[in-house]
């Protein structure tokens, strides 16, 4: 094939084309040949690589440190593997700890491993997570098809996931319940145009077991003193199913530079519905460099059992006072910066690259009352706020 | 009287009569041609871009998906899957 085109190249330029008609020519033959190694890309694994992320959560009276490692290896051309360790260090003194309890501290570990298979354009992909606290024990099986077609400018994915938790508490070893959860997903990535993408995803999710926080109580109007209020243990249903459904777009800009936009509607049986918007810019400075900035809008209804002050004890069947369950918007922008570095050859690494990303959150509770302001009237107090400083430091090397 | 209601058309017949006209049409549409991919490989170059992954950091994206679910009550169809040139 190779000669052929050289004969018809060199055929068309003794026939006198221009220097012009020849530059395009070549210029499309080895944008194919580009391109037909994007597309031959398309059905291949990840690039083998070892990640290393440092994560640091500070606001609302809860620090949140550690590190998260993922090393992925190919085991041949169809098989791959990847394994995830994520530690989180918590500390908490926050509003629910100072009102409910004392503030503690405690480790989460979570490991995974994930299993890719590849034949042609499907790739199946199944994994297992374990999670562990000392009051909380999760374990998770997941198992995804994704099929390209439609010369690849389409990708359709289906999921599913089961999870079965086991729930307990500090210093009461005779409290033990479960709770189990099922996903079910969809996903559709489409090529629109040449620089836009489009992408669309839902979820479903059941739970069923117990679903609330086992130290949480709501509160009431004290009987016997109105200005006071008394707690006791939340009440949740025993069951949640949940319906998002979320749209996307990323578009290249003109100048090298690439926009996402993205919305998420959710509702679930517990009456929350809520609206999510994201966009986020990507753009890259010389080869090395690259920034994202990126903001978030966030706003959900509360759930129909929550309540910031019931006016008495059992005064519904089902009972909570989570601010999580409340009516909330939380606000957050991010920004990031990348350099991508070479590896020095002593180091059997390729090249890698470095990250800092930063986001500042800030949440408003339209229905949750700093119920720390004892002196004021039970319902009276202002309403409660947090901001929280979220960085991470990531480090990337394939190899 | 019963004839004449039988040979006037309602407006419920004449919107099903339209709906197998356009039926019709399509159906003669889609055997006259079957959509064919609009964006041929050797366009796809600003798709293969790195910076065209719907997932940047796709480790940090599962970390600030943890932050925000145990902040707030939605949970699911965060996306990431897909992207670059319309693959996986």
């Amino acid at each position: 094939m190779v000669p052929e085109v050289v004969v018809v190249v060199t055929n068309a330029a003794l026939n006198g084309l221009s220097r012009f008609a020849l530059d395009l020519i070549g210029r499309l033959i080895i944008a194919s040949l580009l391109l037909a190694c994007h597309v031959s890309h398309s059905a291949m694994m990840p690039e083998e690589r070892v990640e290393y992320l440092y994560h640091s959560y500070d606001g609302g009276g809860i620090e949140i440190t550690g590190p998260s490692v993922l090393v992925r290896k190919n085991v041949d051309a169809k098989f791959a593997i990847a394994a995830n360790y994520y530690v989180d260090e918590i500390s908490s003194a926050t509003i629910d700890v100072e009102v409910l309890a004392s503030p503690y501290t405690e480790e989460r570990t979570q490991k995974s491993l994930t299993v890719d298979y590849l034949k042609n354009n499907t790739k199946v992909t199944k994994s297992f997570l374990f999670s562990n606290e000392n009051d909380y024990d999760a374990k998770n099986f997941y198992f995804s098809v994704s099929q390209d077609f439609f010369g690849n400018l389409t990708t359709l994915s289906l999921g599913f996931s089961r999870g079965s938790d086991e729930v307990g508490m500090r210093n009461n070893d005779s409290f033990s319940e479960d709770a189990d959860r099922r996903h079910f997903t969809i996903g559709l990535t489409q090529v629109l145009t040449k620089h836009l993408l489009l992408n669309v995803n839902l979820e479903s999710i059941t739970d069923e077991g117990f679903l609330n926080n086992p130290y949480r109580q709501y509160r009431f109007i004290d009987p016997s003193d109105p200005a006071n209020y008394l707690t006791r243990p939340e009440k949740y249903p025993n069951t949640r199913t949940s319906h998002a459904i979320m749209v996307q777009t990323k578009y290249y800009l003109p100048y090298r530079a690439a926009l996402k936009n993205s919305y998420r509607y959710f509702s679930d049986t517990w009456d929350i519905d809520a609206h999510t918007l994201d966009v986020e810019y990507v753009h890259p400075y010389k080869d090395r460099w690259q920034f994202i900035a990126s903001l978030r809008y966030y706003q959900q209804s509360a759930a129909s059992f929550y309540n910031d002050l019931f006016p008495f004890e059992d005064s519904q069947d089902f009972m909570a006072r989570d601010k999580e369950m409340s009516e909330l918007t939380s606000i957050s922008f991010g920004l990031g910066a990348s350099y991508k570095f070479k590896v020095p050859p002593a180091i059997p690494l390729k090249n890698g690259s470095v990250s800092v990303l930063f986001n500042r959150l800030e949440v408003d509770y339209d229905n949750f009352r700093d119920a720390r302001q004892t002196e004021l009237t039970a319902g009276t107090e202002s309403l409660y706020s947090l901001s929280a400083n979220v960085f991470r430091v990531l480090i990337n090397a394939s190899y | 009287m019963l004839t004449q209601n039988y040979n006037k058309p309602t407006h419920r017949s004449r919107t099903l009569r339209m709906f197998g006209f356009v039926l019709i049409f399509l159906v003669g549409l889609s055997g006259c041609e079957t959509p064919k991919p609009w964006v041929k490989p050797y366009q796809r170059h600003y798709l293969a871009d790195p910076i065209m992954e719907l997932d940047q950091h796709p480790l940090d994206s599962s970390y600030m998906h943890h932050v925000f679910q145990a902040r707030e009550a939605a949970r699911g169809a965060e996306g990431g899957a897909g992207g670059g040139c319309g693959c996986n």
